[in-house]
C-alpha cells in the first residue's frame, strides 16, 4: 500500500507535470528545429512568436466569452486555435517577406539571419506589449479538473490522491495529435519529403525540381501552427505573461539542442528530456520516502538535490553538457 | 582630417541631442542619459572587441554585468563581522573544496588515459564533492541568513573604496570568461551564442539565489560612492557660495531676503545633484577614453591585424601558425573584461545592487543592437551606437508620446484607444530599438560608422 502511495506521490508531482510541460516545449522545440533545418538560422524570436499567437487566443477567448459562446467543459481557448494559427501564419509569412527572404536570397551567414531575428523579437514584443500590455492573464475557464484528489481518495480508499488538471489531460492528447500528424507530413507526403530534401542539401533540392519558395512557405505554416499551439497549452496550463514567454526561449532552445537541432524527432523527445530533468532534479522527494521507507530510516531533510529557484539553470547545464561532449545533441542533429 | 568627418559628425548630433535634452527637459536628465550612455560604451567596447575584432558572439553580456556590479558588493561593502564567525570559516573551507574539485579533476585528465574508467571517476569526484559541498555549507549558510536577515544577512564585503572594484569586477569576468571560453569556444557561432546566453542565466540565477553572497534578491543598497553626497554638499558653505556665484543674475532680480534665500535652496539641491553627476561623467569619461585609446592601439598593432585575419579566414591564420584557439580565448577574456568593468561602474553610478534587474533583453540584446547599430570593428562606430541606441531607449517613451498626442488630439480625452495607447507608451522603445535595428541590418549593414581598414 506504501509503495503504491510513494508511486502516486511522484506521479503527481512530478510525472504528470513533466509530461504537460514537456509537451509544450516539445512544440517549440520542433518549431525551432524546423527554422534551424530549413532555413538555417536560430530564431531569437521564438517565444515571443509563440507569445504573439496566445495573445490572439487570449483576445478571442474574452471575446467569445463575451458573446456567450464556449465549449461546455472544454476552455473556450480551444475554439480560438485556428483564428489565432491563423494570424500567427499571417504575421510570420508578412515578417519573412519584409525581414527575412532579403537575407535569404543574399545567402548571409547563419549568424546575421539570427541577428535580424533578434530585431524581430524586438518588434513582436512591442507589437504584445502595446496590444495587449504586460500583465499577467489567465483565460483558462471550463472544467479545471478531470480527477480532483479527494475524489481518488474516496475511489479506492489510499493515503494520497491523484489529480489530473483538465489542462494537462488538454496538453498531452493535443500534443500528441499535431506531432503525429506533423510527422506523417513530413515522412509520408511527398511535399513533407520535399522539406526534408530541402533541409538535407538545398542545391540537390533546386536542381530536382523543389520550389525553394514552396517550401519556405510551408515551413512557416507549420511553424505556425506548432508556435501557437505550443503557446496556447502552456497559457491554459500556467497563464499567460509576455516576459515569461520570452524566457521560455531559454530551455526550448535546450531542448532543441539537446535533441540534436535540425531533427524534428530529436527535438520533441528533448522537451521532454529537459523538462523531465527540471522536475526530477528539484523536486523535494521527502514525502516518497517516507512512504517507501521503514520508519526508522525516514528523512528529515527535504531530499531536495538542487532548490527549485534553480529549475531553469538546470536545463541551462544539461545543454551545456550536451554540447561539450556531443555537439550534434543526443539524437544527431541536422537531418531533417 | 576629412576621413574623421564623419566621425566627428556622427558625435556633434549625438551631443547635440543631449544639450537639446537639457535645455528642455532638465540638465540633471541629460546628465543621467550622458552617464548612461558612457556605460553603454564600455559595454560595447568590450562586445566590440568580440565580435568586430575577432568575430565571437557573446550573448552573455548579462552575466558578466552581473558579475562586475557583484564585485563592487564584495569590495566595497563592510565586512559582517557576526556572519563571518557564524559561518565564515566553513564558506572558506567550501571554497577550498570547490579549488580541491577543480585540481583533482584536472590531475586525473592529466595522469589518466581516455577512459570510461577515468570519465566515472570524474563523475565520482564531481559528487562527491557537490556532496561534501552541500554538508558544510547549508549550516553556515543558515546561520549567515539568520544575522539580522532585515539589513544584512550576508557575508559582506572587504570595506575597500569602490573604485578598486571596478578592478576586480574585471577579474571575476574575465575568470568567468576563461572557464566559458574554455569550455564553450568551440562552438559554432550560433551555438555559441546560445550556450553564452544560458551561461549567463546560470551566473544570473547563482547571484540571485545564493543570500549569503549578496542578499540575493533583497538587493543591496546604499553602496559607498567615488563622488560626495548630495546631502553633505548642500550643507558645505563651498558649494553654496559657488553656487550664488554661478547664480548671481538670477538671484539679484529677486527682492525680499527670505525668497532669496528660498530660491538659493532650490538652486543648491537642483545644482548638488547635477555636480554629483558631474563628479560621475568626469571618472566615467575617464575610463573610456583610456579604453578607447588602448583598444585603438591594439586594433592597428600587429596583433589587431591577426586578430582581423583570423576572424576572416580562420583556416588561413591557423596555417601561417597563429594559434587560433589560443587568440580566442584571449580575446574573449579581455572583452568580457572590459564588460564586467561596466557592469561594476554601473551599480557604482546606481548605489545599489539589484540582482534581480538582469534580465537578457536589457543587457545582453540591447547591448548587441548598439554594436551592430554603431559599427561593428569600429571602436568608435561601437561607442556612438552605445550613445545613439541609450537615447533612444530612454528617449522613444517621450517621444512616443508626443506622437501618440499629436495623432489622437481629435479624440475626447476618454476616448478609449488613446488611453490605451498613451498607457503603453513605454513599450514604443522596443518597436524603436528594433526596427533601428532591422532598418541598419538591412541598409546599412557595417553600422553606421563601419570598420575602416588602414593599409600601409
Amino acid at each position: 500500500m506504501d509503495f503504491i502511495n510513494a508511486i502516486l506521490v511522484l506521479l503527481n508531482y512530478t510525472i504528470i507535470p513533466a509530461l504537460t510541460y514537456g509537451s509544450q516545449l516539445a512544440l517549440g522545440a520542433i518549431f525551432v528545429t524546423l527554422i534551424y533545418g530549413i532555413l538555417r538560422f536560430a530564431n531569437f524570436a521564438t517565444g515571443d512568436m509563440m507569445s504573439f499567437g496566445t495573445m490572439f487566443a487570449v483576445l478571442l477567448t474574452y471575446y467569445f466569452q463575451s458573446l456567450g459562446i464556449n465549449l461546455g467543459i472544454f476552455p473556450t481557448a480551444l475554439i480560438t486555435i485556428p483564428f489565432a494559427t491563423f494570424m500567427m501564419i499571417l504575421y510570420m509569412l508578412s515578417i519573412d517577406k519584409f525581414v527575412f527572404e532579403y537575407y535569404r536570397i543574399k545567402k548571409s551567414p547563419p549568424v546575421q539571419l539570427a541577428m535580424v531575428s533578434v530585431g524581430v523579437m524586438f518588434v513582436t514584443q512591442a507589437i504584445i506589449r502595446i496590444i495587449i500590455g504586460p500583465a499577467d492573464r489567465t483565460f483558462l475557464d471550463g472544467e479545471k479538473f478531470i480527477l480532483k484528489a479527494s475524489e481518488f481518495k474516496e475511489m479506492t480508499g489510499l493515503n494520497e490522491g491523484l489529480t489530473i488538471k483538465s489542462t494537462q489531460a488538454i496538453t498531452i492528447v493535443i500534443t500528441m495529435i499535431v506531432v503525429s500528424i506533423m510527422f506523417w507530413f513530413l515522412n509520408k507526403t511527398k511535399t513533407g519529403k520535399s522539406m526534408r530534401a530541402y533541409s538535407d542539401n538545398e542545391d540537390l533540392a533546386l536542381l530536382s525540381g523543389i520550389d525553394p519558395k514552396r517550401v519556405v512557405l510551408i515551413t512557416w505554416v507549420i511553424a505556425g501552427i506548432l508556435a501557437t499551439i505550443g503557446g496556447i497549452l502552456y497559457g491554459l496550463d500556467k497563464s499567460y505573461r509576455p516576459f515569461v514567454y520570452f524566457n521560455n526561449m531559454l530551455p526550448i532552445f535546450a531542448a532543441a539542442i539537446v535533441g540534436g537541432i535540425g531533427n524534428p524527432f530529436g527535438a520533441f523527445l528533448g522537451g521532454y528530456v529537459i523538462a523531465f530533468a527540471e522536475i526530477f532534479l528539484t523536486y523535494a522527494y521527502k514525502k516518497f520516502f517516507t512512504y517507501i521507507l521503514p520508519e526508522a530510516l525516514e528523512p528529515n531533510s527535504m531530499m531536495q538535490i538542487l532548490s527549485t529557484d534553480y529549475k531553469f539553470a538546470v536545463s541551462f547545464s544539461i545543454l551545456v553538457i550536451v554540447l561539450l561532449f556531443r555537439p550534434s545533441g543526443i539524437f544527431k542533429g541536422k537531418t531533417l | 582630417m576629412k576621413q574623421y568627418l564623419n566621425v566627428i559628425t556622427a558625435y556633434l548630433i549625438m551631443f547635440t541631442l543631449i544639450i537639446l535634452v537639457g535645455i528642455f527637459q532638465s540638465w540633471s536628465l541629460a546628465l543621467t542619459i550622458l552617464n548612461y550612455c558612457l556605460i553603454s560604451a564600455v559595454m560595447t567596447i568590450g562586445a566590440n572587441i568580440q565580435w568586430g575584432y575577432a568575430g565571437l558572439i557573446n550573448f552573455g553580456i548579462m552575466g558578466y554585468t552581473a558579475l562586475g556590479g557583484l564585485a563592487v558588493v564584495l569590495i566595497s561593502v563592510a565586512p559582517v563581522g557576526e556572519a563571518w564567525s557564524v559561518g565564515g570559516l566553513n564558506m572558506m573551507i567550501c571554497l577550498g573544496v570547490i579549488i580541491g574539485i577543480v585540481f583533482s579533476i584536472r590531475l586525473t585528465l592529466k595522469k589518466i588515459v581516455r577512459s570510461k574508467k577515468r570519465n566515472y571517476l570524474i563523475a565520482a569526484i564531481i559528487i562527491i564533492g557537490i556532496l561534501l559541498l552541500r554538508l558544510i555549507s547549508a549550516p553556515a549558510i543558515e546561520g549567515i541568513e539568520a544575522v539580522e536577515p532585515a539589513k544584512t544577512g550576508f557575508l559582506g564585503g572587504l570595506g575597500l573604496p569602490v573604485l578598486f572594484s571596478w578592478i576586480a569586477g574585471a577579474f571575476l569576468a574575465g575568470g568567468l570568461a576563461f572557464i566559458v571560453g574554455k569550455v564553450a569556444l568551440g562552438l559554432r557561432a550560433d551555438y555559441l551564442a546560445i550556450a553564452t546566453l544560458l551561461i549567463a542565466e546560470i551566473v544570473v540565477s547563482i547571484i540571485k539565489h545564493e543570500d549569503w553572497l549578496a542578499r540575493g534578491v533583497k538587493n543591496v543598497i546604499g553602496l559607498k560612492r567615488p563622488a560626495p553626497y548630495e546631502i553633505n554638499l548642500q550643507q558645505s558653505p563651498w558649494f553654496i557660495d559657488l553656487v550664488e556665484k554661478f547664480h548671481s543674475g538670477k538671484l539679484a532680480l529677486v527682492n525680499s531676503v527670505s525668497e532669496k534665500q528660498e530660491v538659493l535652496n532650490q538652486l543648491v539641491i537642483d545644482a548638488s545633484s547635477v555636480y554629483v553627476k558631474l563628479c560621475f561623467t568626469g571618472l566615467f569619461l575617464t575610463v573610456v577614453i583610456i579604453l578607447l585609446i588602448v583598444t585603438q592601439k591594439a586594433l592597428y598593432s600587429p596583433w589587431g591585424r591577426m586578430m582581423r585575419a583570423i576572424r576572416d579566414n580562420e583556416e588561413a591564420a591557423g596555417a601561417m601558425g597563429k594559434n587560433v584557439v589560443k587568440q580566442h580565448l584571449l580575446i574573449f577574456i579581455l572583452g568580457s573584461a572590459i564588460v564586467g568593468i561596466a557592469g561594476a561602474m554601473m551599480v557604482t553610478n546606481d548605489g545599489l545592487f539589484t540582482p534581480g534587474s538582469y534580465r537578457p533583453m536589457r543587457y545582453t540584446f540591447v547591448i548587441w543592437v548598439m554594436v551592430i547599430v554603431g559599427g561593428t570593428g569600429n571602436n568608435f562606430g561601437a561607442i556612438l551606437g552605445g550613445f545613439v541606441v541609450w537615447f533612444l531607449w530612454v528617449e522613444a517613451a517621450p517621444i512616443a508620446l508626443f506622437f501618440i498626442n499629436l495623432f489622437t488630439a481629435h479624440l475626447p480625452e476618454t476616448n478609449e484607444i488613446r488611453v490605451h495607447l498613451i498607457n503603453s507608451a513605454p513599450y514604443f522603445r522596443f518597436l524603436v530599438i528594433g526596427t533601428a535595428l532591422l532598418v541598419i541590418m538591412r541598409f546599412r549593414p557595417k553600422g553606421i560608422l563601419p570598420e575602416k581598414i588602414i593599409k600601409n
